[in-house]
């Protein structure tokens, strides 16, 4: 017998309640890579080129390493620092992942404000708007149009890489449906439900943003 | 810090090890996704429904579900279904189905792009089909499809970091049992990401070399090569003027 | 993906009541190079051409003038198979292009017998459409070699003879990205030229050049037209280029043939109102 439905039907519970910190996961991971990368965006385009390019560096590098290293490499980090071995992994985990995808995400922001036509940056100061206002009331509001569905794009990159968070043990959607095919050695009914369940959430999520995208792209 | 090094320098080798792992899985999970993604691909730009549908349906299966239950589900399942593979295998398969399916949309997308009237003039000199693509419609498209290949194989690489949850010693185990014996999280792991960092760095610049050599064989300048991206962020930060001295064009483009 | 998906044209409608004229004018005895047989072609809900018959002998050069958007690039486009045709038949040389009458009944030839056909067109567009990733030579070399399948050598060297025709000989080995659109499009005329069409289209060929540039093009096709006897078929905008060249003019409204002529009485002596207007606002 290749796939046994009343393993099928006690695994699936479990995995909707791991599937519950995956979605913990990419909905924290999402707010703090939004936010993070709006600021690493803007914040360093006032400050001296030196530090630009040190973020800068940073950025390429946090981007171009394994997010599972990243994830490891904090984990084991705090287990040896005394005031943070009670971090729970899934809080690493979050902060972690969301770092990782703030330097995917500031650089969408970064296109989205160049995309921008100059003239609307002139006519602000034509104006005399100050610039505080000239940028969160002309300029961002245009840029984050642009923006906005690349952001959708990275979330639901991340929502597919949270099961990478099986590497510090956090017990997520896939890390479930290890634990349950080791147990019951159903490994065929955990792992076909985990990727249905992926696919059932990311597929209309993408084509959702498909639409976005496309009905942001026209005033 | 000079125990770490001596031990970092007994460690040596087994680094090397671990790097060489994961350049296979890296490089063959590369190749394989090449190929998947070339069919894959070209299927969804069929004007025939029955190549395109089931073309686009694998490439939205095998990018909706993650990487790690593909793993998995080469590792643990296939076998159950009387199919053993090696962990080498599964890490290079699960690699090329997932990243495969990314590349495909690009090769799809790519082809698409290509100005419509190459195709009609193709026709117009009654090209056959595959000469077409092969001779005409392919050479365009993978000069536009190269940078977003170049990012797929960066995220490949950062990918193959899972295997080591299918008992491969790839890097990142090697940096893991590092961890263990130099007690030093810190060192060992920054040590390994700038490893990981490197080769990204020269994945990336063989993929620019790529794209340099399919630019130039249209007969056009890389559109987007460093100094132009550069020149470009300046001209946007309206520094040019500042340099027309040392820097015409920059100072061209500014200048009313 | 293929380019027959949808080109819209700029919608017209308007299908004239007027009679379509029957371009039998011109025509000799022999079989005509191409015939047009109660052709239609829609764009989704939009008809372009309707119940449109005509023919043009060999050797003949039509001028194809109205206002945009009247059908006359769709008739090319037609003829060269860009566009699928939505009923009727074209005949080229006497044969089927795309669809022939068999048992009563319209069906669709094969592909291959289809571009067999279409060896004997070639085409000039309006934004060249050269080769990027090819060599000017290698542009003009590729179909007969790989159509015509003639020797490499032949090739190159009927290639060279056609690129000193149109005054490029010494452009030979670079990348059309290179050239001026002038010489894009004589480069672009050379490889129509090189496959020995026995028709050739000219769909707008000096439209997309600054204005400095139009003389070398026509001036080329002056030559071509007074040195050989292909049959031409070109819509243009240039009404003393198509004056000089055309030994018919044909008007286009609405999709249908408004009138037609010898260019001396079109221009000179237009029967319709319409004729009339659309020559006054080009002049």
């Amino acid at each position: 017998m290749i796939w046994n439905w009343e393993f099928a039907a006690e695994a699936l519970p479990l995995l909707l309640r791991g599937f519950g910190n995956t979605l913990i996961a990419t909905i924290v991971g999402t707010i703090i890579a939004a936010i993070l990368g709006l600021f690493i965006a803007v914040a360093i385009r006032g400050l001296p080129r030196w530090i630009n390019w040190v973020v800068r560096l940073l950025q390429a590098f946090i981007r171009n390493t394994p997010l599972v290293v990243q994830l490891l490499f904090i984990y084991y980090l705090f287990a040896g620092i005394p005031g943070l071995v009670d971090v729970p992994a899934l809080v690493i985990g979050i902060i972690v992942i969301g770092v990782h995808y703030a330097t995917y995400m500031s650089e969408s922001y970064r296109a989205g404000i160049d995309a921008v036509p100059p003239g609307q940056r002139e006519a602000a100061i034509a104006l005399s708007l100050p610039p505080v206002r000239t940028f969160t009331a002309v300029i961002l509001p245009q840029a984050l149009r642009a923006t906005i569905p690349s952001l959708g794009n990275y979330a639901v990159a991340m929502f597919k890489d949270t099961p990478f968070l099986f590497a510090i043990s956090v017990v997520e959607l896939v890390t479930t449906a290890q634990q349950f095919g080791a147990a019951k050695f159903a490994y065929t009914e955990a792992f076909t439900l985990a990727g249905l369940i992926f696919l059932a959430a990311s597929y209309p999520t993408s084509l959702l943003i498909q639409r976005l995208e496309r009905r942001l792209a026209t005033y | 810090m000079t125990d770490n090094f001596t031990s970092l320098l007994d460690f040596l080798p087994q680094i090397g090890e671990g790097i060489q792992v994961t350049l296979i899985l890296t490089l063959a999970g590369a190749l394989g996704a090449m190929i998947i993604a070339l069919v894959l691909g070209l299927s969804m730009t069929s004007t025939h429904a029955w190549l395109r549908i089931p073309a686009r349906i694998i490439v939205e299966f095998f990018r909706g579900t993650s990487l790690l239950v593909q793993l998995f589900w080469l590792f643990y399942v296939l076998p159950l279904l009387g199919v053993e593979l090696d962990p080498m295998s599964c890490g290079i398969g699960a690699l090329a189905l997932n990243y495969g399916a990314y590349s495909a949309e690009v090769v799809r997308s790519s082809i698409l792009t290509v100005a419509r009237g190459q195709w009609e003039a193709a026709i117009a000199l009654s090209l056959s089909p595959a000469r077409r693509m092969v001779r005409i419609i392919f050479p365009q498209a993978w000069a536009l499809m190269i940078p977003s290949l170049a990012t797929l194989l960066i995220q490949l690489l950062k990918g193959t970091a899972v295997v080591s949850f299918i008992t491969l010693q790839d890097l990142t185990d090697k940096i893991n049992q590092l961890r263990m014996s130099t007690n030093d999280t810190f060192f060992s792991f920054t040590v390994g990401l700038i490893i990981y960092f490197v080769i990204a760095w020269i994945l990336q610049e063989l993929m620019n070399l790529l794209e340099r050599r399919a630019t130039a064989r249209l007969g056009r300048k890389r559109p987007n090569s460093r100094t132009e991206r550069r020149l470009a962020r300046r001209l946007a930060r309206g520094e040019g003027g500042r340099h027309d001295a040392d820097d015409t064009a920059a100072g061209k483009g500014v200048r009313p | 993906m293929p380019p027959t998906e949808n080109i819209a044209p700029d919608p017209d409608g308007a299908s004239s009541t007027e009679a379509s004229a029957s371009g039998a004018s011109a025509s000799g005895t022999s079989t005509p190079a191409i015939e047009f047989k109660d052709v239609e072609k829609r764009f989704g809900t939009t008809t372009v051409l309707k119940n449109l018959n005509f023919t043009i002998s060999p050797g003949e050069r039509v001028a194809l003038i109205g206002p945009s958007g009247s059908g006359k690039t769709t008739i090319l486009r037609l003829i060269m198979t860009l566009e699928e045709l939505t009923d009727g038949y074209i005949f080229i040389d006497g044969q089927p292009l795309t669809h022939t009458e068999r048992n009563g009944r319209r069906v669709e030839l094969p592909s291959k017998t289809t571009r067999a056909m279409t060896t004997r067109i070639g085409m000039v567009f309006q934004q060249f459409n050269l080769f990027p990733n090819m060599t000017v030579l290698e542009n003009v070399i590729e179909a007969p070699i790989h159509v015509l399948k003639k020797s490499k050598d032949q090739a190159v060297q009927e290639a060279r003879e056609l690129l000193d025709k149109v005054g490029l000989a010494e452009k030979a080995d670079e990348h059309p990205s290179r050239l001026s659109g002038g010489q894009q499009q004589r480069v672009a005329i050379a490889r129509a030229l090189a496959m020995s069409p026995e028709v050739l289209l000219l769909d707008e060929v000096t439209s997309a050049l600054d204005p400095e540039l139009v003389g070398d093009v026509l001036a080329v096709l002056r030559t071509i037209a007074e040195t050989t006897d292909i049959t031409m078929l070109l819509v243009t905008h240039e009404m003393q280029f198509a004056r000089e060249v055309s030994d018919r003019v044909m008007m286009f409204d609405g999709g249908q043939v408004l009138e037609e002529g010898p260019p001396n009485q079109i221009f000179g002596a237009p029967r319709h109102e319409r004729t009339r207007t659309f020559l006054s606002s080009v002049q």
